[in-house]
Parts: C-alpha cells; sequence; structure tokens
C-alpha cells in the first residue's frame, strides 16, 4: 500500500484500546480478579450473561465480565460475539426438568406439593440490611447443618457442579428424591390446565440463532427470543401487564431451579448421550381463562426458562410469554407487552444497546444535508413572511386613505423588517 | 461431569477454523490467529451469499438473512461487513468509507478489522477498489463494472415512518401499495413547498420495489442509477439484505411538477476546485468562520494531485489527510506508522 491515510484515527483507536485496558485493571497494588473469583463469588452475573448471551459457558461469561469492566450488558455482546463464530455441532433433546436436581422449588398455588416447598439459595426473606461484616474480607460463611436439603461441594473448579450430600432426617430424603413432578401437573389430571406441547407437531424447531425472526413468530421463536431477551426490558413489560397494560393475573404454578442434563443423540450413534450438567431457573405461571367458543374455561399457563439461576428474570418472561399469547385465545390485545412485534423486535439487548450508541459515530455528512435543507427553507419562510406583508400594508394604505391620514408618515413604520426577520436574515448571511 | 462444555470452549479458544490455510500463510503477517478468514465461518457466509444472489435477482427487495452478531456493535456497520465478509476474496482491494472520508474513525476501524482477519490488500482510491464498503456517501467518482458497493443500512424499510409494522408493510410491498408514500411527499410540498427528504430519501428500483438508498444524501441518489457496478445493502440488526445490480434503473421518488431535485452549492471546493462535488462544511472558528470541502477525500486528494501538485496552503507532503483539524494545526504530520 502506497498511500496510507489516517493514522491519527488509528492511533487514537490503538490508544483507546489500552486506555481501556489499563483502567480496567485499576491499581496495581491490588490483587487482580481471577475468573474463578468472578465465576464463584458473582454467579448471579455469570448467569444473567450466559443467559442473554445464549452461551452456557461459566468460564467464559466470567471472562466477559471481567473484560467488560463488569458491565453485563456489554459482557452479553462479548460473548455472543465469540458464540457466532462457533460451529452448532447438534442440536440437543429437549431438557427434561422434571428430573432436575432441584436446588430451590416453590409452588405458590398449592400449601404443599408432592417434592415439597423448597426455599434453597434466596433473598426473598432476607432482610435487605447492609451487611457491614462482609466489608471485611476473609469471611467463610458455612452450609447450614440441619434442615437444609442440599449442600454446595466446596471449591469446585468449574462453578456450576454440585453434589448432594446426605444429612440425617426427612428433608433429605425429598431432595434426593431424584424426579420432583411438577406442581402443576396436578391440574394435569383434571384437565385444568391447557396441556403444553399440543403443538409439537413435525415441525423442526426454530432457531434463533441462525434464521431471521419472522412474524407472526410461532411460540417456539418467542420463547427462545425471550430467554435471551433484556432481563431489564422484560422485567418493565410484565410489570406493565399486571398494572393493567394487558390484564394479567398470574399465579406462581412453580418456580424450580437447579441441575439439569444435556443429551444429545448423534445420528452416527443413535443412542443418547449426556454432554453436560447445567444448571437451569424455570418458572411455570398459570392465569385463569375464561374461555371462549372453542376452548371450554381453564387455566394457561406463562413459560419462563433461562441459564443459570435467574429467577426475576424466568418470572417475567413467563408473564410476557402468557400476554404474547393472547391472540391465541382471543383476548383483546391492549398492551405493549401483548404486542409480538413491539416485544420481540426490542427485546435484545445487544441489538438495542448498538443501535442507541450508534448515534455517537459521525454523521455529518446527513447533518449537512439537512443544514442545506433547514437554511433554504427558512429563506423560503422569510420570504413568503414579506410577502404577506405587501397586501397588508397596501390595505393599510387604503385604509389610512379613507381616514386621510398623510401616506408619507406611516411610511417610516414599515421601512424596517421586523424584529424576528432580521434575526432570520441575520442567520441567512452565515454562509 | 458438569461444565464439560465450558472447559472445552474456554481450552479450544485458539483453535483455528482456517479452510484455506496455505493461501492465507502467504499473506501477510498481520493476520490474527483463531478466526476463519473474514471473520465468519464458511456455512454462514455460504448463506449470506445465497441471500444476496436473491437479492440480486429481485432488485430492492429486502430479503431476511441469518445476520450474526459480529465483534463490532450493531449500528456499527453489522450489516455492510457481513456483506463484506461473505464476497471478499484474498485478492480483494478493499476500500471503505465513512462520510465519503477514508480516515473517519468508523472507517478506520473497519478497514482494520478486515486487515486482521483477512490480511488482503486495503486502498484508498476509488479506482483501485475492487470492493468498497460505505456509510452515507458514493464516492465522486464514477464507479465501475467489475466494482462491488456495499451499503452499511440501519432501516432498511422505506416505509417504516409511515407504518410500523413489518407484516404490513411487507404486504405493502407485495400489493405495491406505494400510495401512503406520495401522500406523505405531497403534503410535504403543501406544508413546506419542498420535499423535506435530505438523505435516505426513497427510490423505485426497476420500477417495482420502493427502497431505502441508506443514509446517503439525497446528492448522490442520482449516482444509484443504471450505475454499472453491482450494489449490495446489508441491515445487520434488522436482518435484511437488498441489491441493485448493475444497470438498473433507480428512480428517486418526485412529482411531474416538483421534479426530484439534489442540492447544489455556490462555491467550490477550497481544496480542490471542484464545482460537481457533494461539500461538507467545516466550522474552523469561534467566530462561525466555515470552510466548505469534498466529503469524499479520495476524489479532492486526487484532483489536487492533477491540477497543481500539493496545495501550498496544505503542505500536503507530510499531512496524511485533508482533514480539517490536521490542516489547521498541521501538528498531526507523521503520527504513528501503520502499515
Amino acid at each position: 500500500m502506497s498511500y496510507v491515510a489516517a493514522k491519527g484515527g488509528e492511533k487514537a483507536i490503538r490508544n483507546a484500546e489500552r486506555l481501556l485496558q489499563a483502567e480496567r485493571r485499576g491499581d496495581w497494588a491490588l490483587s487482580e480478579l481471577s475468573l474463578a473469583q468472578i465465576k464463584q463469588q458473582m454467579s448471579l452475573a455469570v448467569a444473567r450473561v450466559m443467559a442473554e448471551g445464549s452461551l452456557y459457558d461459566p468460564d467464559l461469561a466470567a471472562l466477559a465480565i471481567k473484560q467488560s469492566w463488569g458491565d453485563l450488558v456489554e459482557a452479553t455482546f462479548l460473548l455472543r460475539a465469540y458464540r457466532t463464530t462457533l460451529p452448532r455441532l447438534y442440536y440437543a433433546q429437549p431438557l427434561d426438568t422434571s428430573e432436575m436436581v432441584v436446588r430451590r422449588r416453590i409452588s405458590s398455588i398449592f400449601k404443599d406439593v408432592p417434592g415439597g416447598q423448597q426455599l434453597g439459595p434466596t433473598f426473598d426473606y432476607i432482610h435487605r440490611l447492609l451487611d457491614f461484616k462482609l466489608a471485611a474480607e476473609d469471611n467463610l460463611p458455612e452450609y447450614p447443618k440441619a434442615g437444609v436439603n442440599a449442600q454446595r461441594n466446596g471449591a469446585s473448579s468449574n462453578g456450576c457442579s454440585h453434589s448432594f450430600v446426605e444429612e440425617n432426617g426427612k428433608t433429605v430424603e425429598r431432595t434426593v428424591l431424584s424426579t420432583v413432578p411438577r406442581a402443576i401437573d396436578v391440574l394435569n389430571s383434571e384437565a385444568l390446565i391447557q396441556p403444553e406441547s399440543q403443538e409439537k407437531e413435525e415441525k423442526e424447531i426454530f432457531d434463533l440463532t441462525r434464521q431471521p425472526l419472522e412474524l407472526p413468530a410461532r411460540r417456539d421463536a418467542r420463547l427462545q427470543n425471550l430467554a435471551r431477551a433484556d432481563e431489564g426490558f422484560l422485567l418493565g413489560l410484565a410489570y406493565s401487564t399486571q398494572r393493567g397494560y394487558g390484564n394479567s393475573h398470574p399465579f406462581a404454578g412453580e418456580i424450580r431451579m437447579g441441575e439439569v442434563e444435556v443429551c444429545i443423540c448423534p445420528e452416527e450413534l443413535g443412542f443418547e448421550v449426556v454432554i453436560a450438567d447445567i444448571t437451569v431457573t424455570e418458572v411455570q405461571m398459570v392465569n385463569q381463562f375464561k374461555g371462549n367458543k372453542k376452548l371450554p374455561p381453564q387455566f394457561t399457563r406463562g413459560y419462563g426458562l433461562t441459564f443459570g439461576y435467574n429467577e426475576r428474570k424466568a418470572m417475567a418472561m413467563a408473564l410476557v410469554d402468557r400476554s404474547l399469547r393472547s391472540k391465541e385465545f382471543g383476548e383483546e390485545s391492549k398492551g405493549p407487552a401483548q404486542d409480538e412485534e413491539f416485544v420481540l423486535y426490542h427485546s435484545d439487548n445487544v441489538e438495542a444497546q448498538g443501535f442507541v450508541q450508534h448515534l455517537k459515530l459521525p454523521h455529518y455528512i446527513d447533518f449537512q444535508a439537512e443544514l442545506n435543507l433547514v437554511r433554504k427553507m427558512r429563506a423560503e419562510y422569510a420570504q413568503r413572511e414579506e410577502e404577506q406583508e405587501v397586501p397588508e400594508q397596501e390595505v393599510d394604505k387604503q385604509k389610512m386613505a379613507e381616514q386621510g391620514v398623510d401616506e408619507q408618515d406611516r411610511d417610516d413604520d414599515h421601512r424596517e423588517p421586523t424584529p424576528s426577520l432580521r434575526a432570520t436574515s441575520a442567520l441567512m448571511d452565515i454562509p | 461431569m458438569a461444565g464439560v462444555v465450558a472447559e472445552c470452549d474456554f481450552f479450544c479458544l485458539n483453535l483455528c477454523v482456517f479452510n484455506d490455510i496455505g493461501v492465507f500463510e502467504k499473506m501477510i503477517d498481520s493476520v490474527e490467529a483463531g478466526f476463519n478468514f473474514a471473520y465468519l465461518d464458511e456455512q454462514t457466509k455460504r448463506s449470506i451469499r445465497r441471500s444476496l444472489l436473491k437479492a440480486v435477482a429481485i432488485p430492492g427487495h429486502q430479503i431476511p438473512f441469518s445476520s450474526r452478531e459480529m465483534p463490532m456493535s450493531y449500528g456499527w456497520g453489522t450489516g455492510g461487513i457481513q456483506v463484506t465478509a461473505s464476497v471478499i476474496g484474498s485478492d480483494d482491494k478493499l476500500k471503505v468509507i465513512d462520510q465519503g472520508a477514508d480516515d473517519t474513525t468508523n472507517a478506520v476501524n473497519i478497514r482494520r478489522f478486515f486487515k486482521k482477519v483477512c490480511g488482503m490488500k486495503t486502498t484508498e482510491k476509488t479506482t483501485e477498489a475492487t470492493l468498497i464498503q460505505t456509510r452515507h456517501r458514493i464516492p465522486e467518482t464514477p464507479l465501475r463494472e467489475g466494482q462491488v458497493m456495499v451499503y452499511q443500512v440501519p432501516i432498511p424499510e422505506p416505509l417504516r415512518w409511515i407504518e410500523p409494522s413489518e407484516p404490513e408493510t411487507r404486504k405493502m410491498h407485495a400489493l405495491e401499495e406505494y400510495g401512503p408514500m406520495y401522500v406523505r411527499l405531497y403534503e410535504d410540498i403543501t406544508r413546506h413547498g419542498h420535499i423535506a427528504t435530505a438523505y435516505d430519501y426513497p427510490v423505485m428500483v426497476n420500477e417495482r420495489y420502493m427502497m431505502r438508498p441508506s443514509p446517503i444524501p439525497r446528492f448522490d441518489n442520482p449516482k444509484l442509477d443504471m450505475s454499472p457496478a453491482l450494489q449490495l445493502f446489508g441491515a445487520g440488526r434488522e436482518k435484511r439484505l437488498y441489491a441493485v445490480p448493475p444497470y438498473t434503473k433507480v428512480k428517486s421518488l418526485d412529482f411531474e411538477d416538483y421534479p426530484f431535485e439534489v442540492e447544489s452549492w455556490d462555491r467550490p471546493c477550497e481544496f480542490c476546485g471542484a464545482t460537481d462535488s457533494y461539500l461538507d462544511e467545516v466550522v474552523i472558528d469561534d467566530e462561525g468562520g466555515r470552510m466548505w470541502i469534498c466529503s469524499d477525500t479520495d476524489y479532492c486528494e486526487g484532483r489536487r494531485v492533477l491540477t497543481s501538485g500539493p496545495s501550498p496552503k496544505l503542505g500536503r507532503e507530510e499531512s496524511e489527510s485533508n482533514s480539517v483539524v490536521s490542516l489547521l494545526s498541521n501538528s498531526e504530520k507523521g503520527v504513528g506508522d501503520e502499515g
């Protein structure tokens, strides 16, 4: 290349990158954050980044969080940009969440359910008081001894491996149940709740990461979109349905969080192989439905599933999923959360952050075009104003003639353009 | 058991997926290891090319495509970047402009990206380039046969501000129901005496599809018409592609009594004296002083070389571009020495 311009720009970009790295690291006197620390001690951030980055990989999510100064949307973006480069080798078999090794499981529609209510690690009943003891380091909180079902298996290398140790007492027996039936299934036996999976059909499952979203979207596309949608966006939408923009009165049928197996079934093998255990949060909301001509009165579901322990997001997802089904049930659609196009096209934070922030890029050519146009239109506006004044003057003259006022006297008042017009023409003069 | 996937990925970070490593090694030293040629994997590039073929077959019609996340943000030209990545070859010469200039940060950054993941040659000369990716301008130098223009598109749908719903606008295109757009232009004229659209001015392609030319100033619209170059448009976030094949009729919307017009300046470029190019107004001091210069840096440069060599006013020998800042301060000479 004989000809290279823009060295300044290139250098500026390189320096920006170095500044970013240096400021991320901060004071060298402090030890550097390790990925293991992020994975272990900021696991909810890792879970959010995995969910919205749509890649289950705690190591890479931790790396992304470290690299992005803890900006989780930026971390999500990093993970997505990496996942694009990965080949799609297999589609997993559907997860069987009834086979989940449960760490938390509650149902708000029954006092007790087969398998039991299990709070697990939750903020729900914690008094939100700043724990100043935590400010000091070297905290080594221990797992509770009794009444707890599961114990975390110390410092596992990958942060998501948990084994369940048998303790004394009944509670443990419950946990060790390999299968915790879904609470909602109780309603199934009476056919009170709309069966899921009727629409399973032979159709190939939509893949949002490989196919462009097209509307109207099938439920598989919608759920995939919601599963990796921005948590804040979904939370706001879900909240809006509760406050009246969409009229949704759900019950938390069941919320469960724990480990499930991921199986693939390679054609060349012809049998299933478990390739990983992953943590997921699953939420099933139950909504009343009064029925219509085709469907008897029954309960309907909203479904939420996310990677990792991500309960707020999963609940919001379930609410929005149900709202988006309003058409299916012939309900009146009047809230933004029921508008499929509005929700699905604006839910992705990687897309949204990009388009909002692209306004930082140079736009001076388009601005120049607007500038030219506005100047031209202002000039014409000023001209029109002047033209309008002439007939007025003539009318005045006639009036004055009628009243016998000397034309000479009046003329002075009209010689100068009005102050606002002066300002306009002053502006015009700027070349 | 748990985390198998995780660890696997983590340690495979640097595994390459090169398909044509032989060609590759000969190219350039600075090519980033660990990524396929042009970043995207071959399957993805193929799928984008299939969509591009469709787009070329139906000029001006928007084709959904499987847009991917790129390592640059949506809004930074990911659509154009994916199109470029899927058509670029190791023998291509790439030019990247933003606002008409090769030296704006975004242009520099995209060029840097392709150098990193392709290692092919880049150029700033419109005449030398085989592939030109652009944002907001079409070069002043007429394009020729064999060249490919790639436009970065933020919103591909010309009817979007009239009808926000995608299924609705698709229907309108299918039925060629473009009345509402003409009504809007008509309303502009009755209210303002003008069609108040200065850029991204809608066009009809091949007398069939209404198309957004991307946010180029309407000054550039006539260059779209019967262009000998292949023109490809990519909208990454919106996941749409469209194309104008060579020698296709592209007409800017207008009325018989209000014909389409482009803006003109009552002065020439203060660097090269061009009277036929799009001028950019640059504020040069606090007193409202301004200067009008070509927005197309390559065109301006070329004309100056042709006429009188480096303009004395500029001290061109060392200054690396006609960026006004460097010109005024004359202090950026030889900053860095990137190849």
